[in-house]
């Protein structure tokens, strides 16, 4: 594949899935909730550009309409609706550092490449620069599970969560100048009914567990012999949470031979 | 058609009409009339399709066929069987004060909110559709499984949302594959319609289609509950209220099988090498035996019956995969027996519960001496879910068996191995609740047992003899999905 022997499309195409490749990388390091968010409505804005390139360029009308969708979600509304919470809790001066960054970017970077060597068979009935467009996308998908593992904050969860969406939204517009009509619509209307839950449901987590933090949601797990009594605490627990029992119990039930 | 349309309608209706109406006395006796209305409207269509045979809708939005009308069918039936149990248990639930008015109303808007997702996963002909009515499905009940609002089940509804939305998402990105696949020999709008896409399976591209089965598999299969994919399932299960446990586990479970299985059908169309069978026998083979020594470890009665879910869809999972006529007969049957029993069972559980005052089996005791009713209902359900004769499961288990005995005969130690396992782990915690002398001050409870009763009736009259007009459904489903018959 020679770029220079490309149109102007298909050069803006390959230019516009590295760049939310990299958005996808920048989020996968970020400790600081507001500059996630941030990076993750330049994702959302990068994808914007696409959908209305390829509307664009393709005279295919319906997908200004996509574009539109999306920039009202994954630009405005999502952010600042995310933003708004992450003010509220006072987390913005919090920084989560990554306990292990350099595993995690280098696991970003072999997701990667396992993206492409998924893909691969594809490129026997299609060009290289579909390869490169499916690869990405899939790459920004399995990016956002990474980043849902390494981050802590329910915050991260939905960034991650949301920018996976964006991954699939750029493979189809790409690979298939947008899902048929309706799909479309289904689709934003889902992801639309999933921001407004994910907002419910921060609300009830910090009357719940008092944080966003999502490691402290861990009463269910399996072979927790003390669950039962767990129950029976819990109006106590609910109010000031101890971080300690939630480490010794489990333990304590797995070595059951002591007693 | 007009009858498929109904289906779609009355469910919307009720959501809207129970979001707006708010929460009455007779609210709960209302939701069993929309359920029941549909339950009428599914089988008129039900009765359209043994006439005429497969009906595709004008638009070509929606298609009918054997496999998926009993499907409706039973999932109009459940629904409404589940209401009926729904409306007591709910009015007790409030007056234990669990419950508010406005979580009520909501609860009912978003009951029917599911009903329609799941009918729309069913009739939709448009992959794409299946997936957003799919993913509907969950975002209707992720707020019922947490409408307790205690810290467990606000955890467990997060799990749920989390895991099913990042899961599905893959099946979206399988969607996009196939829709890609589908562009290169001529796209357009109707281009993810089913229908024109088996029509020209032959000549879609194998490696792009087996690429998309791949991330189908997984996604809808986080929903059918596949180990190592099934985290979600007991929590979620445990967690909500009983009606939800006792829908998700007879319904949800089922129509992401169907959606993996309708994928299965244009994959085998395309490629020969039968990848998609190996994997789903792969998977439904794991998620069987792991789930059935789970089984042993569990305290809570909840989370019991939710790992015998997944451990039923294991079975129905391995049986598409292995794909002959017999094996899909039994797998379609075994979807019909196990949504029958399992949410008999969970009614029941729910009532148990109720009498206990707890969800941990270490504190049911004496239900037979406290509420006879309930102590049988919950002996015989697990002795139906367990497999054994004369009960439909065991006819469908059996078959299965004899399947895999005449294509990978290597693997029937393994399937015995778990159905025994299952057996005594179920058994070891059933027996010391049913059984014994009942604890100071077990109050019975108020109970209606006739949804219970039905659905054992039915299981019972499936495993004696399965009346004609069924097995010759049955066998025209096979034929679609198998290419052959098995009678």
């Amino acid at each position: 594949m020679n770029l220079e022997q490309q149109d102007f499309y298909t050069q803006a195409i390959l230019s516009l899935a590295a760049l939310v490749g990299l958005t996808s990388f920048i989020m996968l390091g970020q400790g600081r909730l507001l500059r996630l968010i941030f990076v993750f409505a330049v994702q959302g804005l990068l994808l914007t550009l696409t959908t209305a390139l390829a509307a664009y360029s393709l005279d295919n009308h319906h997908l200004f309409i996509s574009a539109a969708l999306t920039l009202v979600l994954k630009v405005i509304f999502i952010p600042w609706m995310l933003r708004r919470e992450v003010l509220q809790m006072n987390m913005h001066r919090d920084i989560q550092a990554l306990n292990n960054k350099t595993m995690v970017m280098l696991g970003g970077a072999s997701l990667m490449v396992f993206s492409y060597y998924v893909l691969h068979p594809i490129v026997q009935t299609t060009s290289p620069v579909m390869l490169n467009a499916l690869a990405v996308s899939l790459s920004v998908v399995l990016l956002g599970m990474l980043l849902m593992i390494s981050h802590r904050q329910a915050v991260a969860h939905v960034v991650g969560f949301m920018s996976i969406e964006n991954g699939l939204f750029f493979a189809a517009i790409v690979a298939t100048n947008g899902m048929p009509m309706v799909v479309e619509l289904g689709v934003a209307f889902d992801v639309l009914v999933a921001a407004v839950l994910f907002g419910i449901f921060f609300f009830h987590i910090r009357t719940s567990i008092d944080s966003l933090d999502v490691d402290r949601l861990n009463r269910l797990h399996e072979v927790d012999d003390q669950r039962t009594e767990d129950r029976e605490q819990k109006t106590e627990l609910s109010s000031g949470f101890d971080p300690l029992s939630s480490v010794i119990r489990p333990l304590s039930s797995d070595y059951e031979v002591d007693k | 058609m007009i009858a498929a349309y109904l289906v779609l309608l009355i469910p919307f209706v009720g959501i809207v009409f129970f979001a707006l109406a708010g929460h009455r006395a007779d609210t709960g006796k209302l939701n069993v009339g929309f359920n029941a209305l549909c339950l009428l409207a599914t089988i008129w269509l039900a009765i359209n399709v043994l006439n005429q045979g497969t009906i595709l809708s004008s638009g070509k939005a929606f298609l009918i066929d054997p496999f998926n009308v009993y499907l409706i069918v039973l999932t109009a039936f459940v629904g409404l069987t589940t209401s009926i149990f729904s409306s007591p248990y709910m009015a007790h639930e409030k007056e234990l004060g669990k419950l508010t008015d406005q979580r009520l109303k909501l609860y009912y808007s978003m009951y029917q909110g599911f009903m329609l997702a799941m009918y729309l996963v069913l009739t939709t002909n448009n992959m794409g559709m299946m997936w957003v009515a799919m993913e509907g499905a969950t975002l209707a009940t992720v707020l019922l499984v947490s409408l307790y609002r205690t810290p467990e089940s606000i955890e467990a509804a997060w799990k749920y949302f989390i895991l099913c939305g990042v899961g599905i998402a893959q099946a979206l990105f399988g969607t996009i594959l196939l829709y890609y696949a589908a562009e290169q020999i001529g796209g357009g709008e109707n281009a993810l319609l089913w229908s024109v896409l088996y029509a020209n399976a032959e000549q879609l591209n194998p490696e792009v289609l087996e690429i998309a089965f791949v991330f189908m598999l997984i996604g809808y299969g986080t929903k059918i509950g596949l180990v190592p994919l099934h985290n979600w399932l007991p929590d979620a299960h445990s967690e909500g209220p009983t009606p939800m446990s006792a829908v998700l586990s007879g319904l949800l479970l089922n129509d992401a099988l169907y959606a993996v299985v309708r994928n299965k059908m244009l994959v085998d169309g395309a490629s020969h090498s039968n990848m998609a069978g190996f994997l789903m026998m792969g998977f439904g083979l794991t998620s069987f035996l792991v789930a059935a020594f789970f089984l042993h470890r569990q305290k809570d009665i909840k989370r019991l019956f939710s790992y015998s879910s997944i451990e039923h869809m294991g079975i129905m999972t391995f049986a598409f995969g292995i794909g002959g006529p017999l094996a899909t007969f039994a797998a379609l049957l075994h979807m019909t027996v196990h949504s029958l029993t399992k949410s008999a069972i969970f009614v029941t559980v729910g009532h148990a519960a109720q009498v206990a005052g707890t969800q941990s089996m270490d504190r049911i005791r004496g239900l037979i001496k406290t509420q006879p009713r309930i102590g049988w209902g919950l002996l015989i359900g697990t002795i139906a879910i367990a497999g054994f004769p004369p009960f439909g499961v065991f006819t469908s288990e059996f078959l299965v068996l004899l399947a895999t005995m005449h294509s990978y005969p290597w693997l029937t130690p393994l399937l015995l191995l778990g159905i025994g396992i299952a057996f005594a782990g179920l058994f070891r915690h059933i027996q010391p609740m049913v059984y014994g002398d009942k604890p100071e001050g077990q109050l019975p409870v108020k109970a209606n047992l006739w949804p219970v009763m039905i659905h054992l009736g039915f299981v019972l009259w499936l495993g004696l003899a399965i009346p004609g007009f069924l097995a010759n459904w049955f066998s025209q489903a096979t034929l679609l999905i198998s290419g052959s018959t098995p009678l």
